[in-house]
């Protein structure tokens, strides 16, 4: 295959503008589909539910089946328009798109069309580095998920060489809220990230409102990119008309999210410069090569001929309806973020870190369940995201704020050194129980008697006699052979602190 | 026993009730009927084969002591239209040959549990397109009053089952007169209740805005008594509506002392045209009037200026809403599949669906497609759902004037199988008295009127004031005066 | 004609193509009627019910087993549908 020429990114982007679109898929957590009682797939309960045994006759399109409608889910999918900073659509219809594709139960998708339930809204985002972009928001609108496609025969288990396909409807029906973007502008080198961020903020917010469980890895979470460049126009000269996008699908991370935009503006600047032109088409991205191939051409052609949804009736929420749940919205992750760090007084580059490391809310609750906002910090971001980095899990996964808490507590009163507890955290982690009983159940609680010290100090001395010499002639450090000594000998499980004084102690007496 | 068949359901459940006939009898009365003559009259395409068992367990419950519904033990024919879990459901289609559902429909349910006992399923047009039931993939249904004459459509085998006593009562569905046109045809009852009074939920949809279930039976009570058990709103349709429904059964035994048409304002329609219509139906309606005014009931003359539009508007939203209810036949999850020789599933889908479908299901798709498509919409389907404005509109007017409204249910009586009606007036009227009807959701009903030979009896129609607001009762007291009639 | 009959999946033959070109002028006389009184200031009349806002509850009901769900499908394996080779790209 011949290799696509890239150009360089700062070079692209000192000639082109690059202007970006998202749409984002967010499957609702609800019990149920969107438009049938079948237990939804989507529900953390139910994700690995075997093929076929989640469906109801409308989800597969039975001859006779009727749609209707879920409460909850448009309860869920009003609060994230308010979250996205919308207005609610006073009445809207679900229309039906119309196509054929065997992952379709019915060959229509009931969907909304120029009646979405929430639309003109904004998004604040945060980058890395602190800087801030308000991301205009189009639309939100309800519709339900497709079946799933498993293609089968070809070598690499995509749709192109596969001899057959085999569909599973037990996504057919997942309730979905697509979030359309305005077109972006002013990202410039910025995009790639700007392009993940804002998918995370998307995730906080779901996450936040706790109606989707937002697994990109379980496509809870789904972006497609779309993006588009445009020559910059010399000073003085009119601005040129929009590029022709490309849609790039198939980013199944936030991580993918950002090298697929840098590779499209990449591709499409070296394109451009080449004297050519873009296809508008929906292009995959592929995670193992780091570049996007073309998929069907995208063309406004596809006629999906929308018409009212004739099963189903308007949605008209109450503005009693409406105003509750803006009541009962969560704090904004921004502000929330805002709050937090004037609440700890981190250095901003430590707390970014934590944001970037996405433990803000670990850090939070282990706060209030007493621990410093410094010790807090310290567990998760150092010792218990080194041990989920080394196990490929997610930190929040390993442990419990609480029993981080309760570990940090043990170490305060003494009873632990860092070291020891650092034993004790992994031992929590394995499941052996809460931070004290891993300290009991292990005999790793630090040694407070000083008669047990001072016996161990005894028999290290007996072992070394000339330290005490050396103490005495002004040689201090003489004492650290001693030292290591009794803390091998007790296990580690000795405060070295007081075990130094001991001996020093004794030097002197 | 061949009096048995003859019964209404009315009178054959009173027998039951004394215990002077048991179902199994009924029941079996009807099955040597339709041994006798369905080779003829072809009004079943399958005939239970346990329909024994459920009426013995009838009996025997009844024989119990338990209380059954007035229905219980009386023999049902059901439009293959209907899913139903213990026989196929083709809707008169080659794809859906042998096609078993895993679900009854709403009204098939409630069949059930009122204690109705299913001899089969009948013939109709394919997917409901039609109005003579020739063009069923299975063969025609013969109008068991002249076997050379169709018996209407698309409900043709639920009509031509009552009429040759194959069943005493049916269920049918109508979306544009499927259930009223044949029972004009083979001088029987038929209802399409107001849109959203019966579920649809197992209904195999043609045009959802228009499609309604309702009964056909030889008499007004039969249909009222059928409408009661199947009636009322259902969680599974989104449409259904929610208020309840009185007795219509207690209002057509009202109705029948007459008492009701005084007074009774009975709307004619002023546009319709007299020259259109067969001599003897005009005939016979203008008898049906005079009876109407000697009971004491008032004719007036009401204008519906819209109607004539509708037509058109009908040809718009039938064939939009019907291409997209029909995508769901693609031989991927049940249905007839034409494999294709290393073909793609697209081809695979394509070929099914055109061996599968026949020419008139094929033809309406390919315009409700266009209807439908990209820079079409708002001068097609759009403006079609205006015309719908427009023609509630008319109604709720007339309403306002009148109770009822009456017209002849078809410009003609039966034509022979084959023919075809050539007058595009004819064709036009065919449709104008029934269609509207469904646009607006309003009910209606077909009553065989006249006492000439069958065939040539003109029906009159009445269309209850039932707006899709004052409902239930309006309707009662419409049912309640044709009773009388 | 043909692009409609790949919207609507239905693989038509010349003969039907044909027949069916000519039949679409049936619907121009449709359209040509109803804009006589479809005017702007009428509005579309989607639903013949007045109804709004009807829901189910977010409860879990009776589902297909998956014996039901595969009970009439053409060809099935694995407890799924089969279909050959797909051309087209997901949506």
């Amino acid at each position: 295959m011949a290799k696509v020429a890239l150009m360089d990114f700062d070079e692209a982007l000192e000639r082109f503008e690059p202007v970006l679109g998202f749409e984002v898929h967010v499957e609702l957590n609800t019990e149920t589909k969107m438009f049938s009682a079948a237990a939804n797939p989507a529900h953390p309960s139910n994700h690995d539910a075997a093929p076929n045994t989640l469906v109801a006759p409308v989800d597969m399109g039975l001859p006779g089946s009727l749609p209707v409608v879920n409460e909850t889910a448009v309860r869920y999918s009003i609060s994230l328009g308010l979250a996205l900073g919308c207005d609610i659509a006073p009445s809207s219809r679900f229309a039906r798109k119309n196509y054929f594709y065997p992952d379709l139960g019915k060959n229509y998708q009931i969907s909304q069309y120029d009646e979405p339930i929430a639309f003109e809204g904004q998004v604040e985002v945060e980058l890395e580095d602190g800087t801030t972009f308000e991301i205009p928001i189009e639309r939100a609108h309800m519709e339900e998920d497709a079946g799933k496609l498993t293609h089968m025969g070809g070598a690499t288990g995509r749709i192109q060489g596969a001899e057959y396909s085999l569909v599973d409807y037990n996504r057919a029906g997942v309730p979905l809220v697509e979030i359309v973007t305005k077109p972006i502008y002013g990202a410039e080198a910025n995009a790639p990230k700007l392009a993940a961020a804002y998918v995370r903020a998307i995730r906080d917010i779901v996450i936040g409102l706790g109606i989707s469980e937002a697994r990109m890895e379980r496509g809870n979470l789904r972006c497609d990119a779309n993006v588009s460049i445009r020559p910059r126009a010399a000073a003085g000269e009119p601005v040129a008309p929009l590029g022709t996008r490309t849609e790039t699908k198939n980013v199944n991370s936030m991580r993918s999210v950002e090298r697929a935009v840098r590779y499209e503006i990449q591709r499409q600047a070296a394109i451009l410069a080449a004297g050519g032109t873009i296809t508008q088409e929906t292009r995959h991205w592929h995670e193992d090569t780091g570049t996007t191939s073309p998929g069907r051409p995208k063309s406004d052609a596809d006629d999906y001929r929308y018409f009212p949804e004739p099963d189903l009736l308007p949605v008209a929420p109450s503005t009693e309806l409406i105003e509750s749940l803006r009541a009962a919205l969560p704090e904004p992750p921004a502000a929330r973020r805002r709050r937090l760090k004037d609440a700890w007084g981190f250095a901003d580059i430590d707390f970014q870190g934590v944001v970037n490391a996405g433990l803000l809310s670990e850090v939070e609750a282990t706060v209030a369940a007493g621990a410093s906002p410094a010790s807090a910090r310290k567990w998760w971001m150092s010792e218990i995201s080194r041990l989920a980095n080394a196990e490929g899990v997610e930190a929040s996964s390993l442990i419990e704020p609480a029993s981080v808490a309760a570990l940090q507590q043990l170490v305060d009163a003494g009873s632990l050194t860092d070291k020891l507890a650092r034993q004790v955290l992994e031992g929590v982690i394995a499941g052996e129980g809460t931070p004290q009983e891993v300290v009991d159940a292990r005999g790793l609680a630090v040694v407070s008697d000083d008669g047990a010290l001072i016996a161990a100090i005894d028999e290290a001395l007996a072992a070394q006699p000339d330290v005490l010499e050396k103490i005495r002639d002004g040689k201090v450090q003489a004492a650290g052979a001693v030292i290591g000594a009794v803390m091998k000998a007790m296990r580690g499980q000795a405060d070295a602190a007081r075990v130094r004084e001991l001996v020093l102690e004794r030097a002197a007496g | 026993m061949s009096d048995l068949i003859r019964l209404t359901a009315a009178d054959l459940s009173a027998k039951l009730a004394a215990g002077e006939v048991s179902s199994v009898e009924a029941t079996q009365a009807h099955l040597d009927r339709i041994a006798a003559v369905d080779t003829e009259v072809h009004a079943f395409l399958h005939v239970s084969d346990h329909a024994l068992e459920v009426a013995a367990d009838i009996d025997r419950r009844r024989a119990a002591g338990e209380q059954l519904g007035e229905l219980a033990g009386v023999p049902l024919a059901i439009k293959d239209v209907l899913v139903t879990t213990d026989m196929p459901s083709t809707s008169g289609s080659k794809i859906l040959e042998g096609f078993l559902s895993p679900y009854d429909a709403t009204v098939v349910a409630r069949s059930r549990a009122a204690g109705l006992v299913p001899l089969g399923k009948t013939n109709m047009d394919e997917f409901a397109m039609g109005s003579s039931t020739e063009h069923s993939a299975y063969g025609p249904t013969h109008n068991p009053w002249d076997l050379d004459r169709i018996p209407g459509g698309s409900g043709g085998g639920s009509a031509a089952a009552v009429a040759a006593f194959e069943a005493p009562i049916a269920l049918g569905s109508d979306t544009g007169g499927s259930i009223r046109q044949p029972a004009h045809v083979t001088g029987t009852v038929g209802v399409k209740p107001t849109y959203g009074g019966v579920s649809r939920f197992g209904a195999i949809a043609l045009a959802s805005s228009l499609d309604q279930v309702g009964p056909v039976s030889r008499t007004v009570l039969d249909s009222a008594l059928l409408h009661d058990v199947i009636a009322g709103h259902d969680p599974h349709d989104a449409t259904s509506l929610t208020d309840a429904w009185p007795s219509f059964a207690a209002a057509a035994r009202e109705g029948a002392t007459g008492e009701v048409l005084k007074g009774l304002k009975v709307g004619v329609i002023r546009e319709l045209p007299d020259s259109g219509f067969q001599a003897g139906v005009s005939a016979s309606f203008r008898e049906s009037l005079a009876l109407l005014e000697a009971q004491g009931a008032e004719i007036v003359e009401i204008s519906a200026p819209h109607f004539e539009y509708g037509v058109a508007a009908y040809y718009l939203i039938l064939p939009a809403e019907a291409s997209s209810n029909l995508a769901k036949f693609d031989s991927v999850r049940f249905g007839l599949r034409v494999d294709v020789p290393g073909g793609t599933v697209e081809d695979v889908m394509a070929r099914s669906r055109d061996i599968g479908f026949g020419d008139e299901v094929k033809r309406r798709i390919i315009l409700g497609t266009y209807a439908l498509s990209a820079g079409y919409y708002d001068a097609y389907y759009g403006s079609a759902q205006k015309v719908r404005t427009l023609i509630q509109r008319d109604f709720d007017t007339a309403f306002a004037q009148v109770d009822v409204i009456a017209t002849p249910s078809a410009p003609t009586t039966a034509f022979r199988l084959g023919e075809k009606l050539d007058d595009p007036l004819q064709m036009y009227l065919n449709d104008v008295t029934t269609i509207p009807v469904n646009l607006a959701g309003v009910p209606g009903i077909s009553i065989p009127s006249g006492r000439r030979h069958p065939v040539h009896r003109a029906t009159a129609r009445g269309c209850p004031p039932l707006p899709r607001r004052c409902g239930a009762r309006g309707t009662a007291r419409g049912f309640v005066g044709w009773s009388a009639a | 004609m043909r692009h409609l009959g790949v919207l609507a999946r239905i693989q038509l033959d010349d003969h039907e193509v044909e027949r069916l070109t000519g039949q679409l002028s049936a619907i121009v006389d449709n359209i040509a009627k109803v804009s006589e009184v479809a005017t702007p200031d009428v509005p579309a009349t989607s639903h013949p019910v007045p109804l709004q806002n009807v829901y189910r509850p977010d409860v879990v009901g009776e589902m297909l087993t998956v014996e039901q769900v595969l009970q009439n499908a053409p060809d099935a394996t694995e407890d799924r549908f089969k279909v050959t080779a797909i051309l087209g790209e997901e949506q």
